[in-house]
């Protein structure tokens, strides 16, 4: 299999789909005529044209809020925000408009509508633009958001996101957009809702979503190699709709569990999994529940501690010896 | 249409000089604006090397080539008199009077910095020197800047609020509720749009609609507008000072669109900067519209200062640049726990309030 980046799995995902079906409108700031701030969307407007690939003034509420019109009627389009950060000067078109018109119209409309971007820390780029609005997305019923932590995931879920019929919220990171994971040549899907094991184990559950599932991952295999440890990671992928299933039968065979979470710990995405796991299988637990989120305060600027602010494996390590 | 300098009639508009607020000016005066022009040009210049080297995180979004556009506007302010900007923001920061080492340590990311290493190069504060930013989201300062005019006249204070941003930023709908409220409400803010030209990598033509100018969609708010050549520093502070009188004397919004150009791209990290321009136009602004440039011959034009002279003067203020980056290396970065510090006033201070209740959660 072909290993390609994050970027260029979002990149082909976007190319397929404005091929597969007419309605499929990339628009954004800076992402035709520049390529896209990241680069997501490099040689789209190229070979796509105009109609297809829209660059937009720097006027989120309005070309957001257009795009759930627009997807009222039928288009699909996909808006790009060049941060998730900035979502929060369209947050009444998101949360208002797109969350609620279905409900509110007792089912007669949906919004077939796509809103991707980065969102996350870890770049040093202070407090306005550091935001994971994943928790705030996933607390509005009628919404739907995912977090992919790799290529394949970001791919997969990115073409079924584009093909949903309901709003889609898709969370990227651009700490992950320049790293690279095998992704298959042929077409596939990833339905939202269904989490993925990335390392099987036996002693402890770390469930984490988007990079924090990396940071799992690096912790589970420090685990492993110092304290014979057996970890399985699990990747939510998939924050609503949640594969609760797959959280249960992991801590059901591990009997521990570690969340971890780049979310703020009050009402992040955790705090839910916590809940989940002690209502539905508390007689499963021998341990406590533990999490490591980032560390509750604004996005710091200072390089060197924003690099502890978010969870690191070390303190995956630490929770996870704590319990095990 | 409701443009133009209301009550410079007197002025001839092709010599700005002559303008009652530059026509007073003493030598050391303008040579001081000289020298604020340079320190913000060096010492860009010297956190630019820096930056390069990976000694600073994020973004560094550079001011170079719109120096006359703060220094002359700031140049106008009174004790009553108050600023906020976007994140294009150590211009105006120099401008304003905050030191180098201040704010070279921010941008290292030092407890030394001005906002302790906390908010970067884009969130750069002083509002004891009536500096309140230093902004990250585009348009997000603009009910700010109305706010601080608000409170002004709210404290029957005769001063002016300076609401700087970009030629990208006036598409955002923020910035249109509060022309309307400062229309509505009489309220003296002066919003400054800085045309570079360019937001990002899309040009002005390419983002906004207009009949003229940016600022001339104030008409449809009843709002006086005007525009003013930003490469000339006796204009920038003839218009802005017609706007601000507005503001004193009668309690009144204007806005100001000043034509200005960035030499770098949108932030170093900008891949595309030469792409979206051509190197010829970046060339031709720095031959021939540099703001500095064109103040250094006009004061050597007017015997105010010899080149020799200005030569010292570019010597101190590099070396004063090259101190602020020394100190800036030999400071501590924050102590972890400050990370906690800073959220709320309350628990800063230990107040009962401050400790009642739990404020901070985590693992
Ligand atoms: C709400 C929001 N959207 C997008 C951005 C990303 N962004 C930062 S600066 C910028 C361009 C702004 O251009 P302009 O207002 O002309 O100011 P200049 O950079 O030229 O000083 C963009 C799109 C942001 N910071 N905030
Ligand atoms: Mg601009």
């Amino acid at each position: 299999m072909p290993l390609i980046t994050y970027r260029k799995a979002l990149n082909d995902a976007l190319a397929e789909e404005i091929i597969r079906d007419e309605n499929v409108v990339i628009m954004g700031e800076e992402v035709a005529q520049y390529n896209g701030a990241y680069k997501v969307t490099e040689g789209l407007w190229e070979r796509f044209g105009d109609k297809r690939v829209v660059d937009t003034p720097i006027s989120e509420a309005g070309f957001i809020g257009m795009g759930v019109g627009a997807s009222m009627l039928g288009i699909r389009p996909v808006m790009e925000l060049m941060f998730w950060s900035f979502a929060y000067v369209a947050w009444d078109q998101i949360i208002n408009n797109a969350g609620q018109v279905r409900y509110m119209s007792g089912g007669l409309i949906n919004c077939p509508i796509v809103i991707r971007g980065p969102a996350n820390g870890g770049t040093n780029v202070g407090a306005t633009h550091s935001h994971t609005p994943e928790n705030f997305i996933a607390n509005t019923p009628g919404l739907k958001v995912v977090c992919p932590a790799t290529a394949y995931d970001a791919k997969g879920l990115m073409k079924t996101a584009i093909r949903d019929n309901d709003p889609v919220c898709v969370m990227e990171n651009t700490l992950l957009y320049g790293e690279s994971w095998e992704v298959p040549e042929e077409e596939y899907l990833i339905p939202l809702g269904v989490a993925d094991i990335k390392r099987a184990g036996t002693d402890i559950s770390l469930i984490a979503h988007g990079r924090a599932v990396i940071t799992a991952l690096k912790a589970a295999e420090i685990l492993a190699a110092e304290h014979g440890i057996n970890a399985e990671v699990v990747d939510l992928r998939s924050i609503r709709p949640l594969d609760e299933e797959a959280i249960l039968r992991s801590v059901s065979k591990t009997h521990r569990a570690v969340l971890v979470d780049e979310n703020k710990p009050f009402c992040g995405v955790s705090a839910q999994i916590a809940a989940t796991i002690q209502e539905q299988i508390f007689d499963e637990l021998d341990a406590p529940v533990q999490r490591v989120c980032s560390l509750d305060a604004p996005a710091i600027y200072s390089p060197e501690l924003e690099k502890i602010q978010l969870p690191t494996p070390d303190r995956v390590i630490e929770k996870a010896l704590l319990i095990c | 249409m409701t443009s133009a300098t209301d009550d410079d009639v007197a002025v001839d508009p092709a010599d700005f000089a002559q303008a009652r607020i530059n026509a007073s000016l003493n030598p050391q005066q303008k040579i001081h604006f000289l020298k604020e022009m340079l320190r913000i040009r060096r010492f860009e210049q010297t956190a630019l090397k820096y930056y390069n080297q990976g000694l600073m995180g994020g973004f560094l979004h550079l001011y170079i080539g719109q120096e006359s556009v703060a220094v002359g506007t700031v140049s106008l302010m009174g004790k009553n008199d108050h600023i906020i900007t976007a994140y294009r923001d150590h211009g105006h920061a120099l401008a304003v009077g905050m030191g180098m080492d201040e704010c070279m340590a921010e941008l290292f990311g030092k407890a030394t910095g001005c906002s302790r290493g906390k908010g970067g190069s884009m969130h750069y504060f002083a509002p004891d020197k009536n500096y309140w930013g230093g902004h990250g989201i585009v348009g997000g300062q603009t009910p700010l800047g109305l706010g601080l005019a608000y409170a002004l006249k709210y404290q029957n204070k005769k001063g002016a609020a300076l609401c700087f941003m970009g030629d990208g930023a006036v598409n955002q709908g923020a910035y249109h509720e509060s022309l309307n409220l400062a229309a509505l409400w009489k309220l003296p803010v002066v919003y400054i749009i800085e045309n570079n030209k360019y937001s990002m990598g899309t040009t002005l033509e390419r983002s906004s609609a207009m009949r003229n100018c940016l600022a001339e969609r104030a008409d449809g708010y009843g709002i006086v507008w005007d525009i003013a050549n930003g490469e000339d520093l006796y204009e920038v502070r003839a218009k802005t000072d017609s706007a601000m009188r507005r503001a004193h004397e009668h309690s009144l919004p204007t806005v100001l669109e000043i034509d200005t150009y960035r030499y770098y791209g949108h932030s170093v990290a900008d891949a595309n900067a030469k792409k979206y321009r051509s190197p010829d136009e970046i060339e031709r602004y720095k031959n021939h519209h540099d703001p500095i440039r064109l103040w250094r011959k006009r004061l050597v034009e007017e015997g105010v200062i010899t080149e020799e002279k200005i030569e010292a003067i570019d010597d101190k203020v590099k070396e004063e640049a090259s101190k602020a980056a020394q100190f800036a290396i030999d400071s501590p970065f924050p102590a972890p726990e400050s990370i906690f510090e800073d959220v709320y006033w309350e628990v800063d201070k230990q107040t009962d309030a401050g400790m009642t209740g739990r404020h901070f959660f985590g693992d």
